[in-house]
């Protein structure tokens, strides 16, 4: 079943083509991954299936319902590619707001909390104002942030940008584990290449457009590759 | 070489900022302007009404330059609502002149005046005038005049500036677009900045009313409620309007370029400076500005001893302001999120 549905979606900002016409399905229970160079429109794609974003022309359906919906937004968890966290506030504060905003009673946030800051690694440095955090925890912060509310749907850009190669192992682990034991369909933008492997279904974008689709090893396969690396410089053609 | 380097680097940016251009070169002026044109304003003509005052007195009047205007009866609650600057009038084989006083510093000039008119009819029969006042009294200063507008203005200005930035820091820092990615619904981001700062604004505007009153002694003639709300009312107005600014402002530094063109033509208008000589269209400018309104009611309650319903207008239009401006707040955060 197709969890999320784009079909004919474009955008424009200033006369300039962002989304050129894009047709994608998205299956649940998978992850999926949007890869591309930066600056190809992966962030503008994944702000039009969250809803902050109004399409110019065609349609996106997510669960069924027609973006932009209000009841949408409590099934996905959205972690924005830069970390949109209250600094002067610790990390518990930060989860609590949000939670919050989620309508969650006191018991059900102490809960959540824990689960989110379980996931990342967090527990610790809960009571740390987030302006001394590293670069590392405050990514992670912002994945518990988008954990909290429990969504059927995690939409994630670049989530591991500034994490190191151990963590960024854990995360994919726990990405796994969501995926398979809680039934979560996983969104996720990336430029790096060896995280394009463990995904399940692939997307490539440039300057806007779909250029290929299909799983990992059907792409490598159908570009005669190593690795994605090469994929993406054959499909890039002249580059 | 280095310093060269800065420098280019310095136009550079300041040239892709026409933001700050603009305001660096036109805002002074537009603030000399205004300038110029309350400053330049003629005072106008001082109004005295007289009753039952000899002839010889009144053929004198005549040929001063008091605006002079003649009644069988006059009394104080007339001249309050007419705005006469002075009324001479006999009681009790006395000559009397009760003056309005609610500008010190044209109640000096009718009594300068009155004296040199008397003075060049050689009235010397006439030894002296008791003098009366409506508001105040001979001791009123300038600073008593315009000291409740300062409360008035300190409130808006700070609060103003502190939820503008407040909600400009949450755009910038990218976590009103994660805000708006959760179910909150735009009108409650913004009631909440009303309220949540408005907390802030409240208890700023009370530590600022009893300030001025107990430790300053600033008059206050009318009751330190009715202050409070107005000021409170203030506040709000100060903040939608920040908060509504801070969505055309993409720093704090474009933020504080608000002050000259938002905050300082109000001061103009807002009473400290007489705008009764001023051209008709300037005085009709001063009534777009919330703080024309506040001033006037303030300076009402503390120094005239205004009640609730002297200044239900003034109130009514600040809530008008405030109402307006959380709005539009509300429709600007469209830009974030379609719904």
């Amino acid at each position: 079943m197709n969890v999320i549905n784009l079909q004919h979606v474009s955008k424009s900002f200033k006369k300039r083509h962002v989304i050129k016409p894009t047709t994608l399905f998205i299956e649940e229970k998978k992850i999926f991954g949007l890869l591309g160079p930066s600056g190809c429109g992966k962030t503008t794609l994944i702000k039009l299936i969250v809803g902050m974003l109004k399409v110019d022309s065609g349609e996106i359906t997510v669960l069924g319902k027609q973006v932009p919906n209000a009841s949408l937004l409590r099934e996905i968890g959205y972690m924005a590619q830069s970390d949109a966290l209250y600094s002067e506030l610790t990390g518990e504060q930060n989860l609590e707001f949000f939670a919050k905003l989620f309508g969650f009673s006191k018991s059900e946030r102490k809960d959540r909390i824990q689960y989110a800051a379980n996931i990342v690694q967090l527990t610790e440095a809960l009571k740390v104002p987030v302006s001394s955090y590293s670069g590392g925890m405050k990514r992670r912060l912002s994945l518990a942030i988008a954990l909290i509310q429990n969504p059927k749907i995690l939409i994630l850009d670049e989530p591991t940008v500034g994490i190191d190669p151990l963590l960024k192992k854990s995360i994919w682990n726990e990405l796994e584990r969501l995926k398979d034991e809680e039934d979560k369909t996983i969104v996720i933008t990336t430029h790096v290449m060896d995280e394009a492997e463990k995904c399940d279904y692939l997307a490539m974008m440039r300057d806007g457009e779909l250029i290929a689709t299909g799983e990992p090893t059907e792409l490598k396969a159908q570009y005669n590759a190593q690795n994605f690396d090469e994929v993406f410089l054959k499909i890039g053609g002249d580059l | 070489m280095r310093i060269l380097a800065l420098i280019s680097r310095i136009i550079q940016q300041l040239r892709k900022d026409k933001r700050t251009l603009a305001l660096l070169f036109v805002a002074p002026l537009l603030v000399l302007t205004l300038m110029y044109f309350i400053f330049d304003s003629e005072a106008s003509d001082l109004t005295l009404v007289v009753t039952d005052v000899n002839n010889r007195v009144i053929e004198l009047l005549d040929e001063s330059d008091f605006d002079i205007s003649k009644e069988e009866t006059y009394s104080i609650e007339q001249m309050t609502e007419e705005k006469m600057d002075g009324w001479l009038h006999m009681e009790e084989d006395e000559l009397v002149l009760s003056l309005l006083n609610d500008q010190p510093s044209r109640s000096g000039s009718v009594k300068v005046l009155l004296a040199q008119t008397f003075n060049v009819g050689n009235v010397a029969a006439n030894p002296s005038i008791n003098t009366e006042y409506v508001y105040g009294d001979e001791e009123t200063k300038i600073f008593d005049i315009f000291s409740p507008m300062l409360v008035g203005f300190f409130v808006f200005f700070f609060v103003f500036l502190i939820a503008g930035i407040a909600l400009l820091n949450e755009r910038t820092s990218g976590t009103l677009e994660r805000l708006l990615a959760t179910p909150i619904k735009r009108f409650e981001i913004v009631t909440g900045y009303v309220i949540g700062y408005g907390l802030f604004a409240l208890i700023q505007t009370i530590i600022v009313v009893l300030y001025s009153v107990n430790v300053l002694n600033i008059v206050l003639e009318g009751s330190i409620w009715l202050v409070l709300l107005i000021n409170i009312l203030v506040a709000f107005v100060a903040l939608s309007l920040g908060t509504l600014l801070s969505s055309f402002a993409s720093s704090e530094f474009q933020m504080v370029q608000f002050i000259p063109l938002v905050i300082v033509p109000q001061v103009f208008f807002s009473g400290i400076f007489p705008i009764e000589g001023m051209a008709e269209w300037l005085q009709q400018l001063g009534k777009i500005m919330p703080l024309y309104y506040a001033s006037d009611a303030l300076n009402g309650v503390m120094y005239k001893g205004f009640t609730f319903s002297d200044i239900t207008f003034d109130l009514l239009v600040l809530l008008c302001f405030a109402v307006v401006f959380i709005i539009l707040n509300i429709v600007s955060l469209k830009k974030y999120r379609s719904i």
